[in-house]
C-alpha cells in the first residue's frame, strides 16, 4: 500500500472511512443512514483488517513485529511502526470496542451526525497509532492527538454541563502531556533518537531517569487516572455521549498503562523501582478511596466511573510489582476492563436512551419489565466485581497474586476492594434493576431492541470466554513480559555489581 | 462420568434460563429436576465405587485455565472419597429440593428463572467440591456465592430481600477476601496452587517464619488462618454470621439446600480438604475450634427465643456448624464431614417440613400464630418429628442405637472431650457443644410444641399486632394474595412429602449405616487418605477412652432441654412470656441477637457511607478539585475576562488557544532540542 506497511493501513483505515463521510453532504434521513452504516462497516473492517494482522502475529516472540520504518521531515524524525506483545491485544481492543460505539450511537444522535461519526472514527486512527508507534515523536502526536476529537465528543454532544467537564478534561491531561514532551526532548538530547526500539536499549543515567520517570508518570497518572489525578474522569463521563463513555473507558484509559508498560518500565528500571512504593501507595488509595465514594454517588455512569478507577488501580499496582503474575494479571485486567466497563457504560446508555435521566433515583424494578436488560446487566455486575468464571476475576486474581509477592501490605489493603466493589456494584444494582416498578414514567419502557442486543451478545461471549480460558490473551503477552522481566533483572544485577565493584 | 454429574446441572440451567419463557414452567421444572435425579443417581454410582469400593479416585483434566509464570491452575474434576460424600449430599439433596419445589413453588410465575438458579447453584456447588486447586475451589465458592444472592433475592420486589441478598454477598466477600489472601500466601510458599502439589510441600514448612503484614510468624499457620477466614465467612460462624438468619428471606426450599445442607457447609468441606495445612498449624487449628465453640453457643443461644419458624432452623444450622468447626479443630476432620454427612439430611428435611407447614398455613412463618396442626397435617408433623430426633441426637449412649444426630454429634463431644486434656480450646469446644446440646433440644421441640400442639390462635388484631412489632415475620410470599387465615391448613401435595420421606430415612438410618465408614473401624478403607491425619494425631482412638460420664453428657442435656420444652410449652403455657418479662434485658439481648446487626452497621456500614461521603465532597470536591482544576480554571477565567477580544463565550475555545500556546512551546523546544 504504496510502499506501506499494513500498520499504517490499519491505523489510516477509519481516516479513508472519515473522509469519505465528509463527502456525504445533506441532512436527509437516507444520507444519515449512509453516514451511520458507512462509520459501522469503516469500524467493522478495520476489526477485520487487525485480526488479520493478528494471525500474522507471533506470540511466541518479544520481538516487534510488522515494523516499518520511512524517514519523515528529514532531521532525524522517523515514522516508524511496529507492535509486540503489549501492543497487539491493545490494538485489538481497540478495533473490537469501535463498531459497538459506532453501533450505539446509530439512535441517540442526532444532531451533527457526520460531524459526530467523523470525530469517531479519527479518534480510532489516533488511537492504533498509539498503541503501533515506534517512535517517540509520533507516539507523542497520536497521544495528545486523541485528546481533540475526544474533547469535541464530550464538548459537543454531551449533557449539560459538557463545557467544563471537557475543559477540566482537557486542562488535567494538557498538564501531564507538557511534562512528557520536555523529558521526550531531554532523552533525545540524551540519546541522539527518537526511535523507541533503540531507546529501549538506552542506558539513561540514574539521576536523569528519575525526572523522566516523573515526566513520564505526570502524564500516564492522569490518563490511567490515578488518586489523586483522577476527578476530571467522572466528570468526562457523565457528560459524555454513551459512545464517548465506552472509547474513554475501554480504551482511553489504557493509554496511561501502555504508557508504563512501553516506557516507564522498560526504559527507566531504576526509577521504577524507586517509585514503585509512590505508585502503591496511590494504587490502593486509589482501590479504597474511589470504591467508597462509588458507594454514595446517585449518578449511574459517576458510579461506574469511579469504579473505573478502582480498577486501574490494580493495574497499577501490578505493572510495579515487576513480577509475572502481576505485570500478565495488568495487562490481561486493561482488556478484561475494557469488555466490562464498555458494556457497562452500554448499559447505562440502554436505559438513558429511554428516560434521558442517570439519576439512580429515577429507576427502580426494571427486571420486571426488562428481563434480558436485567440479566445483560447483572453479568456485567458480577464481571466488574471480579466474580471467577468472567474476565474480571482473571486480571484482578493476577494482579493481586502478584502483588503479594511484591508486597503483602499492598495485597492486603488492595483485596479488600473485593468487599467495597461487591457492595457498591450491587447496591447500584438494586436500586435500578431490583424493587417494584412504580415509578409511572417507567411503566413502558420496553426491554433491549435486536440491535442493542446484538450489541451485547459479543461482549458477553467474550467477557465469559476469556474468564474461562483466558490463555489465548496472557499467551501474547507473555513473551514481552517475560523479556521485560529478563532485561530488568539483568539491569539491576548489573547495578548491583557495578555498586559492589566500587 | 464426574464430567456429567457436575455439567448436567450447568445443561438445566442454560436450557431453563435461556428458553425458560418460552418452554413454560412445567418442562422447565422437568428438565432440571430430571438432569439432577440423573446426577444424583450417578453420584451415588460414584459414592460406591470410590468411597465404599477400591477406587483410588481420579481428577482427570478438563482445559488449562490459566498459565502464568509458576502459576499454573488447571480445570479439573478431582475425586475422591472426600469429594464422593460431597457429590452424594449435593446431588441427593438438590435433587430432593428441586422435586419439592415443583410443588412448594407451584403459584409463582417466575418458576423456571427459580429452577434455573436452583441448577446454576447445583454446578456452582459440584464445582467447588470436586476442585483440584484452589482457584477452582474459589470459582465454585464465588459461583455459590452469586446463586445464593440471586435465590435470597428471588422475590426483588420485596426491599428486605433484596437487602438480604446484598448482605449475604457482601459479608461473604470478606470471608472470600481472607481466602484470597490465603491462596496467594500458598502459592508464594509453595509454587503451586494444586492440591497435591501444595500438600507435598506442606510437611517442608512446618515451623518456617515469614515475614508478612509487618509481623513474623509462622508459615503455615498464617495462611491456615487466612483460609479459614474464607471458611468462617461461607459457613456464617462467629462474626461472620449475620447473613445467614437474613438469608431466610429467600424462598424455602432455597433455605433448606443453600442454607442448611449444601453451600454453608463449603466451609468445613474446605478445613476437611485442606487438612495437610490445619494438620501442621496448631494454632490455626484451635482457633478453628474456639471460633466454632463459640458460634455453637451463641447460636443455640439465640435460636432459644426466635418467633420465626425458619430463624430457628437457621440459628440451628449455624450452631450445628460450629460443632463440625469443632471437631476440625480438634483434629476430627472425619467427624467434622460425617455431622456434615447428618446434618445435611435432618436439616434439609427440617427446613422442607417447615416449608411444609408455611405452605399448609399459607405463607405464615410467626410460630406465635400456629398451633394444634398436628391434626391438620400429620405427615408433615411426623416429619418433622423425625428431624428433630435426629438433630437433638436422641439415642442411646454407649450402644449403636439411635438417629443420625446421635452418631455424629455425640461423636464430636466426645473428640472434643478426648482432645481437651492437651487443649484448653477443645475444653472450651466440650463445654460449649455440651451446653449447646441441651439449648438445641430446648429450642428444637419448642419449635414442635409451638407448631404442633396448644391450639391455634385465630387471626386477629392480636396477632397482626404482634406481627408489627416482629420485624423479621415476613411473610414467604410478599405477592401472595391467597389472603390470610380463611382456609384451614392443608396437608402438602406428594410431591412435596415425597422428597420428606426420602430425607427422614437418611435421618434415622444415616448414623447407624456409616459411623464405621466415616469415623470407626473402616476408616482407613473408607477414606483412603483423602483426610490427612499427622502421626501423632490419634484423636479418634482417644474418643473411646472417655469416662463414661462423658458418653452421658449430651444426653442428659438432650433430655433436660426436652422436659424443660415440655413444661414450658405444654403443660405450662404461657410460662414462657412469664420467664421473659421476669428478665427482659437477657430476653431483648438474644431476641435481638446478641446485637450484632446493630453494631456492625454503627461500626461498618454507617461510617462507609459516612467517609465515602466525605471523600466525594471533601476530598474530589474540596480539595483536589478546588485546588486543582477549578483553581486553575477562575484564573483563567479571570484572565479571559482582561482579554475581551478573545471572548467568544464558549470555554473550550480558550482550551484550543492554550493549544496553541502548546504549539509554540513545542516549536521553541523542538527548534532548541533538534540543534
Amino acid at each position: 500500500m504504496f510502499g506501506f506497511g499494513i500498520l499504517t493501513g490499519l491505523t489510516f483505515l477509519p481516516l479513508v472511512g472519515a473522509a469519505f463521510l465528509l463527502t456525504q453532504k445533506g441532512e436527509d434521513e437516507a444520507t444519515l443512514r449512509n453516514i451511520r452504516w458507512a462509520a459501522f462497516l469503516t469500524t467493522l473492517a478495520t476489526f477485520a483488517l487487525s485480526v488479520y494482522v493478528w494471525m500474522g502475529f507471533d506470540p511466541s516472540s518479544a520481538a516487534f513485529q510488522f515494523v516499518e520504518e520511512k524517514a519523515w521531515f528529514g532531521a532525524g524524525l522517523t515514522y516508524k511502526m511496529g507492535v509486540d506483545g503489549f501492543s497487539m491485544p491493545l490494538v485489538l481492543l481497540t478495533t473490537f470496542i469501535m463498531p459497538f460505539a459506532i453501533l450505539a450511537s446509530f439512535e441517540s444522535i442526532t444532531k451533527r451526525v457526520r460531524e459526530y461519526f467523523v470525530a469517531f472514527l479519527v479518534l480510532e486512527t489516533l488511537m492504533i497509532g498509539v498503541f503501533c508507534a515506534l517512535d517517540l515523536v509520533l507516539f507523542y502526536l497520536f497521544f495528545e492527538g486523541g485528546l481533540i476529537p475526544m474533547f469535541l465528543i464530550i464538548g459537543i454532544w454531551g449533557g449539560k454541563r459538557r463545557v467544563y467537564a471537557s475543559f477540566k478534561f482537557f486542562l488535567y491531561t494538557l498538564v501531564g502531556s507538557l511534562l512528557m514532551l520536555i523529558a521526550i526532548l531531554a532523552m533525545y538530547n540524551q540519546a541522539h533518537t527518537t526511535d523507541i526500539t533503540v531507546l529501549l536499549k538506552t542506558d539513561f543515567p540514574k539521576d536523569m531517569q528519575f525526572w523522566l520517570w516523573l515526566a513520564f508518570f505526570a502524564s500516564f497518572a492522569v490518563k490511567m487516572p490515578m488518586w489523586p489525578v483522577h476527578t476530571w474522569l467522572p466528570d468526562a463521563h457523565v457528560e459524555a455521549p454513551t459512545a464517548g463513555s465506552v472509547i474513554l473507558a475501554a480504551i482511553l484509559l489504557k493509554m496511561g498503562g501502555y504508557g508504563f508498560i512501553r516506557f516507564s518500565l522498560p526504559m527507566f528500571p531504576d526509577a521504577s523501582v524507586h517509585f514503585a512504593p509512590l505508585v502503591y501507595a496511590m494504587s490502593v488509595i486509589a482501590i479504597v478511596y474511589t470504591s467508597l465514594v462509588a458507594l454514595v454517588q446517585e449518578d449511574i455512569k459517576k458510579l461506574i466511573a469511579y469504579s473505573s478507577v478502582a480498577h486501574m488501580g490494580y493495574v497499577t499496582m501490578g505493572l510495579f510489582t515487576m513480577n509475572a503474575q502481576g505485570l500478565q494479571g495488568a495487562m490481561f485486567q486493561m482488556i478484561s476492563h475494557g469488555f466490562v466497563s464498555g458494556a457497562l457504560f452500554l448499559c447505562v446508555g440502554v436505559i438513558y436512551d429511554r428516560m434521558h435521566t442517570r439519576e439512580i433515583a429515577a429507576y427502580g424494578g426494571l427486571v420486571s419489565r426488562m428481563p434480558i436488560y436485567a440479566f445483560v446487566f447483572m453479568l456485567f455486575t458480577m464481571a466488574n466485581v471480579g466474580l471467577p468464571g468472567t474476565t474480571g476475576f482473571v486480571g484482578e486474581f493476577l494482579s493481586l497474586a502478584g502483588a503479594f509477592k511484591a508486597n503483602s501490605w499492598v495485597a492486603l489493603i488492595a483485596t479488600s476492594g473485593v468487599i467495597f466493589s461487591a457492595a457498591y456494584a450491587l447496591y447500584l444494582y438494586r436500586r435500578v434493576v431490583f424493587g417494584v416498578l412504580e415509578k409511572p414514567s417507567l411503566k413502558d419502557i420496553m426491554d433491549l431492541t435486536p440491535r442493542e442486543i446484538a450489541i451485547f451478545v459479543p461482549l458477553i461471549a467474550l467477557t465469559i470466554y476469556y474468564g474461562v480460558l483466558p490463555q489465548q490473551i496472557l499467551s501474547s503477552t507473555q513473551a514481552s513480559v517475560d523479556n521485560l522481566l529478563q532485561s530488568h533483572t539483568a539491569l539491576l544485577d548489573a547495578v548491583k555489581i557495578a555498586a559492589a565493584g566500587h | 462420568m464426574i464430567q456429567a454429574i457436575v455439567f448436567l446441572p450447568l445443561v438445566g440451567f442454560l436450557i431453563a434460563g435461556a428458553f425458560g419463557r418460552k418452554l413454560g414452567p412445567r418442562p422447565s421444572e422437568l428438565l432440571t429436576t430430571g438432569l439432577l435425579m440423573a446426577c444424583a443417581v450417578m453420584s451415588w454410582i460414584t459414592f460406591f465405587d470410590v468411597a465404599l469400593g477400591h477406587n483410588h479416585g481420579f481428577a482427570p483434566v478438563l482445559a488449562n485455565w490459566m498459565t502464568v509464570g509458576a502459576l499454573k491452575v488447571d480445570w479439573a474434576l478431582r475425586v475422591d472419597t472426600l469429594t464422593a460424600v460431597m457429590l452424594v449430599v449435593v446431588t441427593t439433596v438438590s435433587s430432593l429440593v428441586h422435586l419439592y419445589s415443583i410443588g412448594y413453588m407451584h403459584e409463582d410465575p417466575s418458576r423456571p428463572r427459580f429452577f434455573a438458579y436452583l441448577s446454576l447453584f447445583t454446578f456452582a456447588m459440584l464445582m467447588l467440591v470436586t476442585a483440584d486447586n484452589l482457584v477452582q475451589m474459589f470459582f465454585g465458592w464465588e459461583g455459590v456465592g452469586l446463586a445464593s444472592y440471586l435465590l435470597i433475592g428471588f422475590w426483588y420486589e420485596k426491599p428486605s430481600a433484596c437487602a438480604a441478598a446484598i448482605k449475604a454477598f457482601v459479608v461473604n466477600r470478606v470471608g472470600d477476601f481472607g481466602f484470597a489472601l490465603g491462596i496467594f500466601l500458598v502459592f508464594q510458599l509453595t509454587q503451586s496452587l494444586s492440591f497435591n502439589e501444595v500438600f507435598a510441600a506442606v510437611p517442608g514448612l512446618e515451623g518456617k517464619p515469614i515475614h508478612i503484614f509487618g509481623m513474623d510468624v509462622d508459615a503455615l499457620e498464617i495462611a491456615a488462618f487466612l483460609l479459614f477466614i474464607g471458611a468462617m465467612g461461607k459457613s456464617a460462624q462467629f462474626f461472620l454470621h449475620t447473613w445467614l438468619p437474613d438469608a431466610m428471606e429467600g424462598p424455602t426450599p432455597v433455605s433448606a439446600l443453600i442454607h442448611a445442607a449444601t453451600m454453608v457447609t463449603a466451609g468445613v468441606f474446605m478445613v476437611a480438604r485442606l487438612s495437610p495445612i490445619f494438620e501442621h498449624a496448631p494454632h490455626a487449628a484451635a482457633f478453628v475450634t474456639v471460633i466454632g465453640a463459640v458460634t455453637a453457643f451463641f447460636a443455640a443461644t439465640v435460636g432459644l427465643v426466635q418467633n420465626d419458624i425458619k430463624r430457628v432452623i437457621a440459628y440451628s444450622t449455624c450452631s450445628q456448624l460450629g460443632y463440625m468447626f469443632v471437631a476440625e479443630g480438634v483434629g476430627a476432620y472425619s467427624l467434622g464431614v460425617f455431622h456434615l454427612f447428618t446434618h445435611a439430611f435432618f436439616k434439609a428435611l427440617l427446613f422442607l417440613g417447615a416449608g411444609s407447614v408455611i405452605h399448609a398455613m399459607h405463607h405464615e412463618q410467626d410460630m406465635r400464630n400456629m398451633g394444634g396442626l398436628r391434626k391438620d397435617i400429620p405427615f408433615t408433623f411426623a416429619m418433622m418429628t423425625i428431624g428433630t430426633l435426629a438433630l437433638t441426637g436422641v439415642g442411646i449412649p454407649h450402644t449403636e442405637i439411635g438417629f443420625a444426630g446421635f452418631f455424629s454429634k455425640d461423636g464430636i463431644i466426645e473428640a472434643a472431650y478426648a482432645a481437651s486434656a492437651h487443649s484448653t480450646a477443645a475444653m472450651i469446644g466440650f463445654i460449649s457443644t455440651v451446653v449447646a446440646a441441651g439449648f438445641t433440644s430446648f429450642y428444637s421441640w419448642r419449635l414442635v410444641f409451638m407448631t404442633f400442639f396448644g391450639t391455634r390462635k385465630e387471626h386477629g388484631h392480636e396477632a397482626h399486632a404482634a406481627h408489627a412489632h416482629d420485624d423479621h415475620a415476613h411473610d414467604d410470599h410478599a405477592h401472595d394474595d391467597h389472603g390470610h387465615g380463611h382456609h384451614a391448613p392443608h396437608e402438602s401435595p406428594l410431591v412435596m412429602l415425597v422428597p420428606l420421606a426420602v430425607l427422614a430415612l437418611g435421618a434415622v438410618f444415616a448414623g447407624y449405616l456409616f459411623e464405621p465408614d466415616f469415623a470407626g473401624h473402616a476408616y482407613d478403607e473408607f477414606w483412603k487418605g483423602a483426610l490427612f491425619t499427622g502421626e501423632h494425631n490419634h484423636i479418634l482412638h482417644a474418643r473411646h477412652e472417655i469416662p463414661t460420664w462423658v458418653g452421658f453428657a449430651p444426653f442428659t442435656m438432650m433430655v433436660l432441654g426436652f422436659l424443660l420444652s415440655l413444661y414450658v410449652y405444654v403443660l405450662k403455657p404461657g410460662l414462657a412470656q412469664k420467664i421473659a418479662g421476669a428478665f427482659p434485658r437477657l430476653y431483648d439481648f438474644l431476641l435481638n441477637k446478641w446485637y450484632f446487626d446493630e453494631l456492625y452497621d454503627a461500626i461498618f456500614v454507617k461510617p462507609a457511607f459516612a467517609i465515602g461521603r466525605l471523600f466525594w465532597k471533601g476530598g474530589d470536591g474540596a480539595i483536589i478539585d478546588g485546588l486543582g482544576p477549578d483553581g486553575v480554571a477562575a484564573r483563567v477565567v479571570d484572565g479571559a475576562k482582561l482579554a475581551v477580544r478573545l471572548q467568544t463565550g464558549y470555554i473550550y475555545n480558550y482550551a484550543f488557544a492554550m493549544l496553541i500556546g502548546v504549539a509554540a512551546i513545542v516549536t521553541y523546544f523542538v527548534a532548541g532540542g533538534l540543534r
